[in-house]
């Protein structure tokens, strides 16, 4: 059974709508990444969780109970706060005993699991520190160990990496997901970083201007984005826009047989799938252009190709023994690679 | 980057001006202190009796003593009215949060001889207050002990100076992360149990700000106690304006002066290392 179930929430502040209608689910300890771009109404959807907003429809269940009813101080949800919110009136030791005191469990065992977690986040040399005498990543880390020492049931993250340089944050990410797997709580984390999303999630939620795009594993959510917006914000793509009729695609000079209903289509092709044509192989697409330019990545390198009719190509090639490419190339994928999505945009 | 020449230049004027109005005056006040009056002319020559009157002449002592409980009383009452309305303001106020500030404002702009009139026009005899009673047959007679009194100073006062506490506190409450609220709901603290552990600590720099702004405006005051306050409401300034008017006695009102000037400074540099021991930005 899931753990927390999102039902049908909605909220608008005044006249304008933040969020339609998101329904989904968390398991028990699952990592579950909210993704989306500022404006997306992931962090809004978070304080729905937390208790900070109230949703203006929709209902939030956990365990069997109606979540929504309660105040944040009685729900069994904590949460990392974007800029770690520690109290700089206390030390490092009474922010980390602050649920516990409250929640007036006695005060030995408080100091025991203090300990405990200020041991786990490295951070026992520390405890008699005012926040403000700590760096950013290990204010990160208490905000983390004064969350998890009330062994909550849904862990909230909002964008708590934003604040890091990029290799603290990289160091971070596989930390935070090790201590996830280890306290197996359920991690409700939000991100503007795809990357960070794909690295760490067991599944993904992208929202866009209020709206649920996909939920899906990161693997699934790549290779199958649902969406034309899913695709090109989950890594590169490259989108090929045409019409169905009678099962055979047409987008541009290319055509290939397709199931699909007569009407508009589009489809996501990713760059590695595009690769260039040695021998005309069975049944795949192939066209022609002009090499615009050439980025060398290390392992792999970026072409910019541009067809006749004037559309520039992404295509992901291996980064040895593409030296000396000719001007015009001829490239080809298979159809299977080319991924139908569902395009807003598209008429 | 500057020349020393420029900034010499620009130095010197502010620094003439202090000397001039501040430094010079306070040194001739303090030498004053140690001079006496005879016959009406100030005598040049250097003692300690002002001091010794100070401290064997009761009255004094006593209406020093009597003027540092006005104060305090005032502070207690603008503090205990202050926070409340501060707190409001910054918490609650909401989209009438200007409109609240500018109230809170206003009284200020307000001459301060007007607002003393005004009380003396509510307490007096035949004051709002006393019509207000007989009319609700609460008493039979005027209450006469209303106006003229040390009672009618720590009101007027506190009506005067609570302005100069709610604005530091406001302030203090303002600058308080909203998340940190926030963080104390999520791990369980009510919203009492927040106010105690994390907004009042944290605007505790702002009370000690205020709480000193009511403490030594009051304690300085004279008009309050001189409109209002009758015999048994004098405070120490009426002293050091009458040793220094009628009673021609500028030495011993320079000495309280100087008494009054440390006192003060003391209080200032006390309160300026609290609320930088207790101010965590």
């Amino acid at each position: 059974m899931a753990l927390l179930s999102v039902r049908n929430v909605a909220k608008s502040f005044g006249k304008t709508q933040v969020l339609r209608d998101i329904s989904l689910e968390v398991a028990e300890g699952e990592f579950l990444t909210i993704l989306g771009e500022s404006g997306s109404g992931k962090t809004t959807l978070l304080r729905i969780v937390a208790g900070f907003e109230q949703a203006t429809s929709g209902e939030l269940w956990m365990d069997g109970e109606r979540l929504d009813a309660l105040p944040p101080y009685k729900r069994r949800v904590n949460t990392v706060f974007q800029h770690y919110a520690l109290f700089p009136h206390m030390t490092i030791e009474a922010n980390v005993g602050y649920g516990l005191h409250i929640a007036g469990v006695p005060k030995a065992e408080t100091t025991t699991r203090v300990e405990e977690a200020l041991a786990m986040i490295k951070m026992t040399a520390h405890a008699k520190k005012k926040p403000s005498k700590i760096s950013g990543g290990q204010q990160q880390r208490v905000a983390l160990a004064r969350a998890l020492v009330n062994r909550p049931k849904l862990l909230l993250l909002d964008e708590p990496l934003s604040a890091l340089d990029a290799n603290l944050r990289r160091q971070m990410q596989i930390e935070l997901k090790a201590l996830q797997r280890e306290v197996g709580i359920a991690f409700v984390f939000i991100t503007h970083d795809q990357e960070e999303a794909m690295v760490m999630s067991d599944r993904i939620a992208l929202l866009r201007g209020g709206n649920l795009e996909q939920i899906a594993a990161p693997r699934e959510i790549y290779n199958r984005p649902a969406t034309a917006y899913v695709a090109q914000f989950i890594g590169h793509t490259n989108l090929l826009r045409g019409r169905v009729e009678k099962g055979i695609a047409h987008c541009g000079s290319m055509s290939w047989p397709v199931s699909l209903a007569d009407g508009p289509c589009a489809f996501s092709v990713r760059p590695e799938n595009i690769r260039v044509a040695t021998s005309p192989a069975n049944g795949a697409v192939g066209f022609e252009g002009k090499l615009l330019n050439q980025a060398f990545h290390g392992a792999t390198e970026l072409l910019r190709v541009e067809t006749s009719d004037k559309s520039v190509f992404s295509v992901r090639v291996a980064g040895m023994g593409t030296q000396g490419l000719a001007n015009t190339l001829k490239l080809e994928f298979s159809p299977q690679d080319a991924i139908p999505v569902r395009d807003a945009e598209a008429t | 980057m500057f020349s020393r020449a420029y900034k010499a230049a620009v130095s010197l004027p502010p620094l003439i001006w202090v000397t001039l109005f501040l430094l010079v005056p306070y040194l001739l006040m303090f030498c004053y202190s140690f001079w006496t009056v005879a016959g009406g002319n100030v005598v040049h020559q250097w003692n300690l009796s002002n001091y010794g009157d100070l401290i064997t002449k009761d009255v004094y002592r006593a209406t020093l003593f009597r003027s540092m409980r006005i104060a305090a009383r005032v502070t207690i009452f603008a503090l205990l009215l202050g926070y409340p309305l501060a707190y409001f303001l910054s918490f609650y106020a909401g989209a009438r949060k200007n409109l609240f500030y500018q109230l809170v404002i206003i009284p200020l702009w307000v001459s301060y001889l007007v607002r003393a009139y005004a009380w003396k026009t509510i307490l007096g005899t035949d004051g709002v207050l006393n019509t207000l009673l007989q009319f609700l047959h609460i008493t039979q007679h005027p209450v006469d002990s209303l106006l003229y009194s040390p009672f009618a100073v720590v009101l007027t006062l506190t009506h005067i100076y609570t302005p100069f506490v709610v604005l530091p506190i406001y302030a203090a409450l303002e600058h308080i992360p909203r998340t940190l609220v926030e963080a104390s709901n999520d791990l369980g603290a009510s919203p009492a149990q927040t106010f105690w552990r994390v907004i009042f600590p944290l605007s505790v720099p702002g009370m000690v700000a205020g709480a000193t702004f009511a403490f030594v405006l009051s304690l300085g005051d004279f008009l309050a106690p001189q409109l209002l306050g009758g015999p048994s409401g004098i405070m120490i300034s009426n002293i050091v304006v009458s040793l220094f008017g009628a009673a021609f006695n500028w030495p011993l009102g320079a000495a309280i002066s100087f008494c009054i000037l440390v006192l003060v400074v003391s209080l200032l540099a006390l309160t300026e290392r609290l609320e930088k021991k207790w101010s965590y930005s």
